[in-house]
């Protein structure tokens, strides 16, 4: 039962290695196509890569907090929120109890960060705190927990760098292709004939292709990991119906999170912009709500194995829990 | 020759395969023994809030003698057990539960009693306590499953067997009343 994290890894680790060939291929068509060497442009891809990760493997944790506002409480400040961060980190085995932050924000939403458990933050707006009962807390609390012992931040910020430097690449590559016209032109060996311009042509989709490709592998690993999140919570409260009920609420606003953006949207609780911009469900970080708050609802006992049951009734019976979580459950 | 590395390649295998296994075992006792002592600390926690909690009710509702008592008497019976096993402790500490239980229902009777911020502190502290006992016990049990699924478990049971590794105890609630605990929530 407590053992998703092993298999987890194997999956990210898939995830992980198949966006970094995307950023590799990236690297190597703007190498060969601006450097006429594809080193050249394998180690500008790593370059990129690399200061991106550094910034967020050591930055990630303030840059969110610091850009969405928020502010670090201690007990005296709301015991009632504090204790049951605490209760649930009791319930999950979290080894240290995170810190918690309050963002000044009418808007209703909670996330959570931190690389790994020892070292993890909690945080909700005053909005989604004034309008929750202790129950439903409890299992807003215990979703974001499920993040931290899923080692979903780890993941997502992993993921979210190397989209970011897929996109940030292809962006100016195919601006430079535009504008610049290339200098293939004035190369020695112009010569090369309809071989080389269809490797260009290849070249250039892959430039366009990339980003989107990247972005969906980037949303699906998200949405799965929501879903995954809703089944912890159950599991730690044994009470589905607190985070169905918190969901509900959480859906019923359409106040957006002031100072959320594309890239952090992943770790809150619900998608923070709101319905308009969740056009379709495949496009969206979060999977809709009322979908959650049904599987929730549907779970015939707190275990992943049920949670597994509840989802495969809407999914013509796919799954979505790791096999090795469910068979220790 | 060839036969003889293949040998010994297997006898090393399986010799890492067992220190594993080993290593699991232990590392799994060692997780049963802190989930263990996660419980203590919400049991301690829950000693040391009812004396306050005690004396803020008193001084509203004096004539109900019986009810602390009863509470203090349960306190000090799970006092006597804690250095026990998980099956006396649960006992005594579902006792207590039910008195304190029996203390808010009390208290309920008594509008200006709740409407003092101490007692309401001092109720939130009970509650979260009550929830933290249930949590830690919730991990408790499932890790004390897992470890005894793999003492009982095919391989893993022949190193368990060796090594002399014992089924830990479930921390079960005996005390009839605790499985539909008294609900402590007045909000």
């Amino acid at each position: 039962m407590w053992e998703q994290i092993k298999s987890n890894r194997f999956r990210s680790a898939v995830l992980v290695v198949f966006m970094g060939i995307l950023l590799l291929a990236i690297g190597f068509v703007i190498g060969e196509y601006f450097l006429r060497s594809y080193l050249g442009g394998l180690a500008i891809a790593g370059v990129v890569w690399a200061i991106m990760s550094l910034i967020a493997f050591f930055q990630g944790d303030s840059i969110l907090l610091g850009v969405s506002g928020a502010r670090k409480i201690s007990k005296s400040d709301n015991p009632v929120l504090f204790n049951v961060v605490e209760e649930i980190s009791i319930a999950s085995g979290l080894p240290k109890i995170p810190d918690v932050y309050i963002i000044n924000d009418p808007a209703l939403n909670a996330f959570s960060t931190g690389r790994d458990p020892n070292k993890a933050t909690v945080a909700i707006t005053s909005g989604l705190l004034e309008k929750l009962n202790r129950d439903e807390l409890q299992g807003v609390m215990a979703h974001e927990i499920g993040h931290i012992k899923n080692r979903d931040v780890l993941l997502m910020s992993i993921s979210a760098v190397m989209l970011g430097a897929i996109v940030i690449l292809s962006w100016y590559a195919t601006r430079v292709m535009f504008w610049g016209g290339g200098r293939r032109s004035d190369r020695r060996d112009s010569g090369g004939g309809g071989a080389q311009a269809i490797l260009m042509i290849l070249g250039l989709v892959l430039l366009i292709l990339a980003p989107i490709f990247a972005q969906l592998i980037y949303l699906a690993t998200s949405r799965k990991r929501e879903y995954l999140a809703d089944a912890s919570s159950a599991l730690y409260t044994r009470y589905p119906e607190g985070l169905a009920s918190a969901l509900e609420k959480l859906g019923a606003s359409s106040v957006q999170v002031k100072a959320a953006n594309q890239a952090t949207a992943p770790m809150y609780i619900i998608n923070p912009f709101g319905k308009k911009r969740a056009i379709n469900d495949w496009m969206s970080t979060h999977p809709p709500i009322a979908e959650r708050v049904r599987i929730l609802r549907a779970m015939g006992g707190n275990s992943y194995a049920d949670y597994e049951k509840a989802y495969g009734l809407s999914h013509k019976g796919q799954g979505i829990v790791p096999k090795s979580a469910l068979s220790n459950g | 020759m060839l036969a003889l590395w293949i040998i010994l390649g297997i006898i090393v295998l399986l010799l890492l395969f067992f220190i594993a296994m080993y290593n699991g075992l232990v590392g799994l006792r060692n997780q049963v023994k802190n989930a263990w002592a996660q419980i203590d600390v919400q049991l301690k926690r829950r000693y040391d809030l009812i004396p306050n909690l005690v004396e803020t009710v008193k001084g509203y509702a004096k004539h109900e003698r019986e009810v602390f008592e009863n509470v203090t008497q349960a306190r000090s019976a799970a006092q006597q057990v804690v250095s026990s096993g998980p099956a006396a402790r649960a006992q005594a500490e579902g006792g207590l539960s039910q008195a304190l239980g029996r203390l808010f229902a009390v208290a309920e009777a008594y509008p200006d009693l709740k409407a003092n911020q101490n007692f309401l502190a001092l109720q939130e502290e009970l509650t979260s306590t009550e929830n933290k006992i249930s949590f830690s016990r919730q991990f408790y049990n499932d890790t004390v499953l897992r470890f005894n699924n793999q003492t009982q478990m095919f391989p893993s049971n022949i190193i368990a067997g060796m090594a002399g590794f014992k089924a830990a105890e479930f921390f079960e609630v005996t005390v009839p009343e605790e499985k539909n605990p008294p609900k402590v929530s007045f909000t």
